[in-house]
């Protein structure tokens, strides 16, 4: 169980590692193992499909088979097109120059929404020197504004709430009028958790996007999410097209697959990790390391 | 439409790349739909009908180990639930959904214990689900110690004759050890305080978890007596497949589901429905 994409890898192709050559059928075998590997890191099924055939593509070209060391170059395909799939390099988490630049946060319950926005907005404060001010837009789950709140005192920064009588749109209609008015660089808004099958909520956040108007929306993800991941990510693009994914409990030793599926299905890249619940443990994402991750490496 | 389509060479590839999408992973995929092959070749299921008909019933076994026992076992006085899992699953939601069906279709007297001290308001997320669910609290205050919320829950339990005691705990990751430490921990504090206790420790998996859930469970269970899973938010399209797998392959039992955030949303869980919607 769960050995690494790696170590499957090396034994599907040690043995032939050294008669120094490696026959198509070396590689059949060696892509069984990648596919199960993929699987087992919750990559989706339909793109692990094509994972598979463009390596196997890419794998029994002449180049790969007649090399000096055919096994560590099928090793390197794979390791590339994963990183590619990934997104290539680091993403920038460009704000445009409006004031206040508006972020939503959007997921599905328990992603992890409320602890990346006042991540965040530590962030942006941190490194950037931006005054940023939260939204408390989850009038839902119980206890939800005080959680932005709290948080929102721990990254230092203003957390404009209403309790939870009015509705969320209202709120962040208001919340955006005071973020103008108090001439905040940044306003981050956390929304209640939906299922992207949730007609309603869906079209809630809809109202609120349409009340707001982000410049950026971020899908909150969490790395353990399953095959579910691509039906998520494809709804929530339909109702509130988001420009890229947060990726949480990346401090878990889940492989973070669906991340990957996610990536290849919609085109929107990962932008930021979340490595654990404190609000410095936050960073820009960089694609290479979950391909390692997914290896195994 | 079934995502079994007709019966022909390519039925079991279909049935394999469901099994696969509803996250029962590779291994249970391959026992399962092993073992259908096999069945047909020896003519014992002919055609779609049958065929279908046993794929659930086989997804419907695996869902529930042989011996394990599916209901709550809270005969004791005070019976005590510990509820565990990694962060965000549904834990104090669940607590939630729970003390309101004790108390509401059994009678029955409940206190919650609001031993999650870290996560920003959980203590006030459990305050509100209790009041909801008219059943008492014992709070802990922010970052004290859990075990020590734990021991004062169960103290207060025994010294008012409350029936289940409810502790919710803060959702952690299984591969920290030093908090996996601390729930073992508070399972010690607990043992210490009430004898048999905790009656049953239930571990929280979220439907969207793909393989890792299959890590979750074997590390919680190594930590904590995890008596059986909780399988929360099955309402959105996610199939929670990989229960199968953590039931397969650990023995233990998925005893509820959960199907909303609505105080009503808890059910026992039912083998063959489950089945049904994962093969629909
Ligand atoms: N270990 C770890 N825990 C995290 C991370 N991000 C969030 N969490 C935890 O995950 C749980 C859920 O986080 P929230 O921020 O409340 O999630 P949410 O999406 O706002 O939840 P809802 O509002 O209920 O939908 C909390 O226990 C957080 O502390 C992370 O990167 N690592
Ligand atoms: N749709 C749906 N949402 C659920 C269900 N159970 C819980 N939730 C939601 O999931 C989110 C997280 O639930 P919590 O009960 O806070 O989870 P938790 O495990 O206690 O989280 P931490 O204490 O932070 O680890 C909340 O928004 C809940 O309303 C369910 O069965 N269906
Ligand atoms: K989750
Ligand atoms: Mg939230
Ligand atoms: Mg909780």
């Amino acid at each position: 169980m769960f050995e690494s994409l790696a170590d499957r890898l090396q034994q599907a192709l040690g043995e032939v590692r050294s008669r120094g050559r490696l026959s198509e059928e070396d590689v059949e075998r060696a892509l069984r193992q990648v596919r199960l590997a993929l699987l087992e890191a919750d990559v989706d099924f339909r793109v692990v499909k094509e994972f598979t055939a463009r390596v196997r593509e890419r794998a029994i070209g002449t180049q790969v088979l007649a090399s000096v060391n055919p096994a560590h170059q099928v090793v390197k395909v794979v390791a590339d097109e994963l990183t590619e799939l990934l997104g290539g390099t680091t993403s920038e988490f460009v704000l445009p120059k409006a004031r206040p630049a508006v972020v939503v946060l959007a997921g599905l319950q328990g992603s992890g929404k409320t602890t990346a926005a006042a991540k965040l907005a530590r962030y942006l404060r941190a490194e950037r020197g931006l005054d940023v001010a939260l939204a408390a837009c989850d009038l839902q789950r119980p206890a939800a504004v005080e959680q932005l709140v709290l948080l929102g005192g721990r990254a230092d920064c203003t957390v404009y709430e209403r309790g939870t009588d009015a509705t969320p749109v209202e709120v962040a209609g208001w919340a955006l009028g005071r973020a103008r008015e108090e001439q905040r660089d940044v306003l981050i808004v956390d929304t209640a958790g939906r299922l992207h099958v949730d007609d309603q909520l869906m079209a809630e956040l809809q109202a609120i996007t349409e009340r707001v108007r982000p410049h950026r929306v971020l899908l909150v993800l969490d790395a353990m999410t399953g095959q579910d991941a691509v039906n998520v990510a494809t709804a929530f693009a339909e109702r509130a097209p988001f420009d890229g994914l947060v990726l949480t409990k990346l401090d878990g030793d889940a492989r973070g697959g669906a991340a990957l599926s996610v990536k290849a299905v919609t085109g929107r890249p990962i932008v930021f990790a979340s490595t654990g619940e404190r609000l410095e443990e936050f960073e820009l994402f960089h694609p290479d390391r979950v391909a390692q991750r997914i290896l195994g490496m | 439409a079934s995502v079994i389509g007709r019966v022909d060479d390519g039925v079991f590839e279909r049935i394999e790349e469901a099994l696969i999408r509803a996250d029962l992973g590779v291994p249970a995929t391959a026992r399962i739909v092993g073992q259908l092959e096999e069945e047909v070749a020896l003519g014992r299921i002919e055609g779609r009908e049958q065929l279908v008909a046993r794929l659930r019933e086989l997804i419907a076994q695996a869902a529930r180990p042989d011996g394990s026992e599916a209901r709550l076992d809270l005969r004791a006085r005070p019976a005590v639930v510990m509820v565990v899992g990694v962060n965000g699953t549904g834990k104090t939601t669940t607590i939630g959904k729970l003390a309101a069906a004790l108390r509401g279709d059994l009678g029955l007297r409940v206190l919650v214990a609001a031993a999650d001290t870290y996560r920003a308001a959980a203590v006030e997320q459990l305050a509100a689900w209790a009041e909801r669910a008219d059943t008492e609290i014992v709070r802990g205050q922010p970052g004290q110690d859990p075990g020590s919320v734990a021991f004062d829950a169960l103290e207060a339990a025994q010294a008012r004759g409350v029936d289940v005691v409810l502790i919710d705990t803060a959702g952690r990751l299984h591969n920290r050890t030093p908090l996996m430490e601390e729930l073992a921990k508070v399972g010690r504090v607990v043992s210490g305080k009430v004898a048999g206790a905790p009656h049953e420790t239930l571990l929280v998996i979220d439907a969207t978890t793909g393989q890792n859930g299959l890590r979750q469970a074997s590390a919680f269970a190594q930590k904590t007596p995890v008596t059986g899973i909780v399988l929360t938010k099955l309402d959105g399209s996610a199939k929670g497949g990989v229960v199968v797998a953590i039931a397969q392959e650990l023995g233990l039992p998925i005893k509820l589901v959960g199907v909303g955030e609505g105080i009503a949303d808890l059910r026992p869980f039912d083998p063959e429905a489950f089945a049904a919607a994962l093969v629909e």
